[in-house]
Formats: C-alpha cells, sequence, structure tokens
C-alpha cells in the first residue's frame, strides 16, 4: 500500500527529476526539504516558506512528542492543521534524535530506551510506538525506527544494526495504522561495509516500501566513504522509488548525490548557519559578521532573486546578524531560497539535458581555481558527469 | 532593486535641493473634539525627496497615530513582507533612533546606500528619527552634559553632540527628524532641569544652523514636571523654524496622574497647525491621555513589550469598549485588554486571538499552536504575536480617529478607562470568591 506517486521526467545517467505526489501536495525532485523541529521553521512564517518555495517540511517526531504532545497534535486535527502548513510533511523517528540527545540512550532488542527529559524515569521508544506517534502527528512521509549507529564505529555493531533495522522494519509496517494516508519510508544502514549495506537494501526492497531512505552518513565518516554508499545504494534501489539521504544538506553534497541518483534531502545546516551570520552563496559561504561585510554595499548574492537579496545590502545584514532576531530572520530566508533555488536548478537542468553544464557551473562557482575535491571527481566520473571542463587537479 | 537602478538613485540623491521647511511635510487638522484639544490631523510626505528619485507616491496619514517603533529601522520580528500586509497607509511611518547605528553601518556607508529608505528598503514608508526610544536607546541624565547628551544602548553609553547628530541625519535622510534634547528623570534637581530645558533649546539652534537635510525638523521641548520650565521651552521653540513639535521626557518616571497638566499645559502654547510627537506614552490610557492633550503621533513600544510578554491585544474595537467578562481569562491575570497565551488554558484552543481579526495571524494561526511556540521558546511566536498587537494597535488608534471625528472621543476614553477599572474589580472580586 502506497500514499505516493513517483514519476520520473528525466534522466542524465543515474540523475533524475522526478514529480513525487504526495497527500498534501505534489513536488519535485531533486528536493531539499527544512527541517522544522518543533511545527516551525525558526523565523520563517508558513506563507514565507511557501514564497521560497519549500514543499515539503520536516518535523522531528522526538520533539513534538514531548511538546505538545503527539496526542494533542491528534485532537487538534494533525500537524499540517496545527501549523496551518498545506503543503507536505516529513516525520523522522524519533530514535536518532534520541541517540543524539541524550546521553543515557541505549538500544535492545525491543527499541530505544532513554531517560525521561520530564521527569528522568527510564522510557522505552519501540517500533510500534514510533510509528503510533507519527501516525498521530499526521506526515505524509514517516520514517521507519532505525538502529543508528555512527558511521565511524566499526565491527559487529554494525552488522548488529543492520539486522535489527530489516527485524524492526516488518514491526513498523504492521504498526502502520494509516499506509493510505502515511507513506513509510525504511532506512537502508550498514555503516561503510558494502556487503551489509547491499544486505539491508534487498532486504528493504522485499519489503516493496513507498520510499527508501539512506541513512547512518552525514556522521563524520570521510567524504570518499560518504559518496561510495551513496552510489552503491542508488545503483540497486529501484527506479521506480524515491531516495532520500538523511541528513545531508551541505549544496555540493546536494549536487553529488543527485547526481548520483538521489532524490531527497534534509538538514538543519541552512538555517542554523543562518543564525550564526552565514549566508549561503554560488561561492561557498559568506559569513556577515566578518568586519570586511560592514561598509559592502552589494546584496548577499547578485544572482539571488529572494526577497532579502533585492532589499538589503551586506552592510545592514551585518549590523543585524547574531545580535538582532531580524538579522536570523532575513537569512534564513536567504539560506532557504538559496537551497530550495538549487533544488529547482537540478530538476530542471536534468529535464532540459543541461545537467552537466549545471554541475559544472556549480562547480565552477564554489571552486574558481578549478579545484575541485577529489572524492567530487571520483563521485562525478561513476555518475557518468564529465566535469573536466572546471577540474584542473589532475 | 537592481544594482544598476540603485546607484543611479544614489547618483540623484546627491544632487537633489534643499525644499524649504514649509514643502517637506504638510499638516493640516480636519477635525477637532469638543474639549478643543483632541484633534484629527492629515499628514503627508512625499517620500522621493529623501532619495530624490522621480516623484513616488505620498505617503498620507491620519492622525493621531502610531509610529511604528523599530530596532535598527525594522520592527523587531515583522519582516518587510509582513509589514505590507498591516493596515495601509496606517502603518507606514516607521520611528528609528540614529543611536541603533552606532555600531555601524556607518554615516558614509548609510549615505552610499542612499539614507535609510534604502537602507531598509522600504523606499514608500516615512521614517521618523529620534534621539531616544524605549528600546535601544535610552536618555543617560546623569552622564549627559552641556556639549551633548548621552544614551544607554546594547552596545555601551554614547555622548552624542549635536554636531555628531546632524552628521547621522543628514546620511540618513529620514522624513522627519526630531533635534537633539536633554531628556531628564522626573526626579532631577530644579537646576538640573532647567539645565536641560536651556541645552535642548541651544542645541536646537544649533541643529538648525548644521543641517543640510531636507527632512522635516521636530523641535524638542522638554522642563520634566515643571509647567513654567516646560512653557518656557515651548514658546523658545515654538519661534524657532520647526515643522512640528517633540514633547521629550515623558515616561521617565513622571507621575501619571500629573501627565495631563504637563501636556496641556505645552500643547495650549503651540501653534495648532504643526504636528505633536511624543515617546514613552504606551498604554491605551496613555494614548487616550495623549490624544485628548492634543498629542498626535505616539511610538509603539508598548507593542514591543507585549509581544515579548507572551501577551495579544484583545479589546474590543468598535469603539463602545464593551467587555465580555471571561472568568478563566480573569483567572488567568487577563485586565481586559489583552491575555497572555503561554497560559496553560489555550493548550487546545484552536480558536483565533480575536474572532473576525483580519491580520495575517488571526487569519492563520490558533492560539493553541501560538501557545506551543511561546512553550517551546520559537520565534514564531514573537512574530506572530507582534503582526497581531501592531494590527490591533493601528485599529484602536483608527477608533480613536473616528471618535474625535463623530464627537464621542470623551465618552469613549471615559467608557475605556471605566471598563479596566471594572474589569480589574471583577477581577479581584472573583479571585477572592475562588
Ligand atoms: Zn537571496
Ligand atoms: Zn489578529
Amino acid at each position: 500500500m502506497m500514499a505516493l506517486r513517483f514519476e520520473v521526467l528525466g534522466r542524465f545517467n543515474r540523475a533524475r527529476a522526478a514529480r513525487l505526489t504526495l497527500p498534501h501536495f505534489t513536488s519535485e525532485t531533486p528536493l531539499f526539504m527544512p527541517v522544522g523541529t518543533q511545527g516551525t521553521i525558526k523565523g520563517l512564517t508558513t506563507k514565507q516558506l511557501e514564497e521560497i518555495g519549500c514543499q515539503i517540511i520536516l518535523g522531528n517526531t522526538y520533539h513534538l512528542a514531548l511538546r505538545p504532545t503527539s496526542e494533542l497534535i491528534d485532537e487538534l486535527g494533525g500537524l499540517h492543521k496545527f501549523m496551518n502548513w498545506p503543503r507536505a510533511l516529513l516525520t523522522d523517528s524519533g530514535g536518532f534524535q534520541m541517540v543524539s540527545l541524550l546521553h543515557l540512550a541505549d538500544i535492545t532488542e525491543e527499541g530505544v530506551t532513554f531517560q525521561s527529559p520530564v521527569d528522568g524515569k527510564p522510557m522505552l521508544l519501540t517500533p510500534e510506538e514510533s510509528i503510533q506517534i507519527q501516525n498521530r502527528i499526521g506526515a505524509d512521509i514517516i520514517m521507519a525506527l532505525d538502529d543508528v549507529v555512527k558511521t565511524t564505529i566499526t565491527g559487529p555493531r554494525i552488522e548488529e544494526a543492520m539486522h535489527r533495522t530489516l527485524r524492526w522494519i516488518d514491526r513498523c509496517i504492521a504498526a502502520h495504522k494509516r499506509p493510505r494516508e502515511q507513506n513509510l519510508f525504511g532506512i537502508v544502514q550498514g555503516g561503510l561495509d558494502p556487503v551489509l549495506r547491499d544486505l539491508c537494501v534487498q532486504g528493504l526492497v522485499e519489503r516493496n516500501l513507498p520510499g527508501y531512505a539512506i541513512g547512518g552518513l552525514a556522521g563524520g565518516e570521510d567524504k570518499d566513504s560518504f559518496w561510495r554508499v551513496v552510489a552503491q545504494c542508488t545503483a540497486s534501489l529501484p527506479e521506480t522509488k524515491p531516495r532520500y539521504v538523511m541528513g545531508v544538506g551541505y549544496p555540493l553534497d546536494i549536487v553529488v548525490c543527485s547526481a548520483l541518483g538521489a532524490d531527497m534531502y534534509d538538514c538543519v545546516y541552512p538555517t542554523r548557519t543562518a543564525r550564526f551570520g552565514t549566508a549561503l552563496v554560488p561561492g561557498g559561504v559568506l559569513r556577515l559578521k566578518h568586519q570586511s561585510m560592514s561598509a559592502d554595499t552589494r546584496p548577499i548574492d547578485s544572482t539571488c532573486e529572494c526577497m532579502v537579496c533585492k532589499k538589503y545590502t551586506r552592510a545592514y545584514l551585518h549590523c543585524l546578524v547574531t545580535k538582532d532576531a531580524m538579522g536570523s530572520q532575513l537569512l534564513s530566508y536567504h539560506n532557504l531560497y538559496y537551497m530550495m533555488q538549487l533544488s529547482r536548478n537540478l530538476h530542471s537542468s536534468i529535464i532540459q539535458g543541461t545537467f552537466p553544464e549545471f554541475v559544472c557551473n556549480f562547480l565552477r562557482n564554489m571552486f574558481p581555481k578549478g579545484d575541485v575535491p577529489e572524492w567530487v571527481c571520483n563521485a562525478m566520473e561513476v555518475a557518468g558527469v564529465d566535469i573536466s571542463s572546471c577540474c584542473h587537479n589532475t | 532593486m537592481p544594482q544598476a537602478e540603485r546607484r543611479e538613485r544614489i547618483f540623484d540623491g546627491a544632487v537633489q535641493e534643499s525644499k524649504p521647511e514649509n514643502e517637506k511635510m504638510k499638516f493640516a487638522v480636519k477635525a477637532w473634539s469638543k474639549s478643543g484639544r483632541a484633534r484629527v490631523g492629515l499628514l503627508q510626505l512625499s517620500s522621493s525627496f529623501a532619495q530624490g528619485g522621480p516623484p513616488a507616491k505620498e505617503i498620507e496619514i491620519e492622525t493621531p497615530a502610531l509610529l511604528l517603533t523599530t530596532r535598527k529601522g525594522l520592527p523587531a520580528f515583522i519582516s518587510p513582507d509582513h509589514l505590507s500586509s498591516l493596515p495601509s497607509p496606517d502603518s507606514r511611518l516607521l520611528q528609528f533612533s540614529p543611536m541603533h547605528f552606532m555600531e555601524g553601518p556607518n554615516s558614509n556607508t548609510i549615505s552610499t546606500i542612499g539614507g535609510v529608505h534604502q537602507l531598509l528598503g522600504l523606499p514608500d514608508y516615512g521614517f521618523i528619527a529620534l534621539p531616544r526610544d524605549s528600546i535601544l536607546s535610552l536618555p543617560e541624565c546623569s552622564s549627559s552634559n552641556k556639549h551633548g547628551a548621552s544614551f544607554e544602548t546594547p552596545c555601551g553609553r554614547f555622548l552624542v553632540k549635536p554636531l555628531e547628530y546632524m552628521k547621522m541625519i543628514s546620511s540618513m535622510k529620514p522624513d522627519l527628524w526630531v533635534s537633539l534634547a536633554d531628556e531628564v528623570h522626573a526626579s532631577v534637581t530644579v537646576k538640573r532641569n532647567k539645565a536641560s530645558v536651556d541645552r535642548t533649546i541651544r542645541w536646537l539652534d544649533d541643529c538648525i544652523s548644521l543641517k543640510s537635510t531636507d527632512g522635516a525638523l521636530f523641535g524638542s521641548i522638554v522642563g520634566g514636571s515643571s509647567i513654567e520650565e516646560r512653557q518656557h521651552c515651548a514658546q523658545e521653540v515654538a519661534k524657532r523654524n520647526v515643522s512640528g513639535f517633540y514633547l521629550g521626557g515623558f515616561g521617565l518616571g513622571d507621575n501619571v496622574d500629573e501627565r495631563s497638566k504637563l501636556l496641556h499645559a505645552v500643547t495650549d502654547l503651540l501653534p495648532k497647525e504643526k504636528p505633536r510627537q511624543v515617546c514613552g506614552l504606551g498604554l491605551p490610557e496613555e494614548v487616550l491621555q495623549g490624544v485628548a492633550a492634543g498629542i498626535d503621533l505616539f511610538d509603539s513600544m508598548y507593542i514591543y513589550h507585549l509581544t515579548l510578554g507572551g501577551f495579544a491585544l484583545i479589546f474590543p474595537l468598535d469603539g463602545k469598549c464593551k467587555q465580555v467578562w471571561d472568568s478563566q481569562q480573569i483567572a488567568m491575570g487577563s485586565d481586559g485588554t489583552k491575555i497572555n497565551l503561554k497560559a496553560t488554558i489555550y493548550r487546545k484552543d484552536t480558536s483565533r486571538i480575536v474572532d473576525g481579526c483580519i491580520c495575517y495571524t488571526c487569519q492563520n494561526h490558533t492560539k493553541a499552536y501560538i501557545n506551543h511556540l511561546l512553550n517551546v521558546h520559537e520565534m514564531l511566536a514573537q512574530i506572530l504575536l507582534e503582526i497581531h498587537n501592531t494590527h490591533h494597535y493601528l485599529c484602536f488608534f483608527r477608533v480613536i480617529r473616528e471618535a474625535i471625528r463623530e464627537g464621542r472621543f470623551a465618552e469613549l476614553r471615559h467608557t475605556f478607562i471605566e471598563n479596566r477599572r471594572d474589569y480589574l474589580l471583577a477581577a479581584s472580586l472573583g479571585s477572592r470568591v475562588l
């Protein structure tokens, strides 16, 4: 059973541009999904998120279950209605947040045990419970509870986690009460081990889920390992289902993963970095706190069409960032606009058959000296995208 | 705005010609209340002169009006796209202090950008520069001296002399600006108060002789709680070539009960055809008190403080100010004019802050959602509250203007205050019963 339609509209080798029809919105991939942890993207209204072009936004199950609680969200008609977001939503399983935020979280066969941040009592999040909470929140896409292990860990724990993730997916599927309205995505685990990743992909694909996520990345592994895992998983996941690389959000990573055939991404990076005064620009990042910005009368990015770039100078933003709420509002607006424009450009260049030109242009802006990192060159070779024109290191 | 166009405007701005004082701003009284002090006026600004560009449309605002208090030229939480969804033209006057920019951008940079209208990306808005506000630039009278006024700001204390002040004004090119004043706390000695009047008049003369801007000048009137000093100051300032008046020294420890007397003593001496601005009268009762004394322009720092506290304005805007007393609201410490959305009773409340309010917040969000945002300390709570509260307060000013025009102002003021008193009484009785 699935509550989505995934139509590939164009391809360039492994890269694809698709239309993803979800219960609340029809979105276009490749797609960056901003993170709205507690039922809001920090500092932006839903009207602005629509203007920016956001199509799917994330809610964090762990945070929402604590406050305002999934029962309350359910009683008030689901998260879409609660936060007045007419477009699509995705919730994570809550497991990753627990393991990364709580010191005393421990994973057993039953689920994730943790100390309640409210009263300190021991608590347990089972796959069944994670799905039940996500059913109450009501997002278009919900994620299976997986056994998350840091990619930097090696040894038998990785294998155990992969097998447990497969055992848990069946419990998630069995617990899922709203398959006609919500799409359950399975998460590929297996660390950096190609054999384990392969077993996990096969196991999940047998379950015929509406979509698949590649998990356990963006956790400090080296870039070469990172892209190889993505490349391996995208090569064996079904062509007809969306592929979501979890926690990935640097523009360069998104371009590389899209070239390798991934479709969806999420990251707190664009909004978090905005709060620290950093703007995303074609050349990389612009640190607006820097003294050199204080008299700079140019916009953040002269090629950006967003409200902030049309109205404000770097000099003005320099005096706002990290001091005034408006500084983080305006920078978050620009950064999300940048990410959504990147998504739109990826989608349209694949459809128009100009994907390699887009990639080269992107890399030329980011690495004007031609010093494109080797891992990017290697990944692009596997993706069949010729970047020799912007890549001068041999 | 594209770079080329922006540059062109800056160039035009550099060759602008100085206009005579009476053409920079127009003001006309349209209606008087029965008491003869409260008035409805029309303030007209031509927004184009500040940038020197092609003639832009005029901003016409009816008074009594609310000036939106800003941090560095923008409301604390309302971004420019949401600013434009507030009632217009009512919301088109923004107040800022040049002291907000002490840490930058510097005068040269602001000048290069083309002044505050360009800096803030709001060419169609009117900007009013005032040395002090009640948020980021507080007068620090114990450090002021004969050379200049001292202000406490988030980036430190600054002594500002007339020459520096005028340098800031001419780079910022506001539509209206207030002369540098020595605003003192109500508790200062008679001697210190007298000195503040002398300085303020002298600095006004300095500002007039140094000015190189087209913005209309409002002369500052101080004098603390001394009627004689205030009257002396008002008479001196009224002799000068000014477009309007700013009544300083309020909201600085002054006694609310004696305020009407002081306000009247000043406004009765001022020429009727020029606008009067005040800072530091924020509460609805204080606004009504100011309007009754013939004040035309108020600041909105009250909205800012409400918003930070999680409060939403709810008092009726039908001009009758009839209250429905809700025992639950009373129990939550509401005073009938506002509610605190942090209160647990709003946890599941899917109603709007004010039924029928057409602001962005009420059109899109419930009390339950804002309660959640406040609980988890999300900035969207302040954004939504500032939008609603500003909208609501702008509508309050509309109600005031209508009442003056229809000869009901005294009645409106009386009813509002009586209702609030009754509400507080009911609240105290209610809590006793509980
Ligand atoms: Zn931009
Ligand atoms: Zn409202």
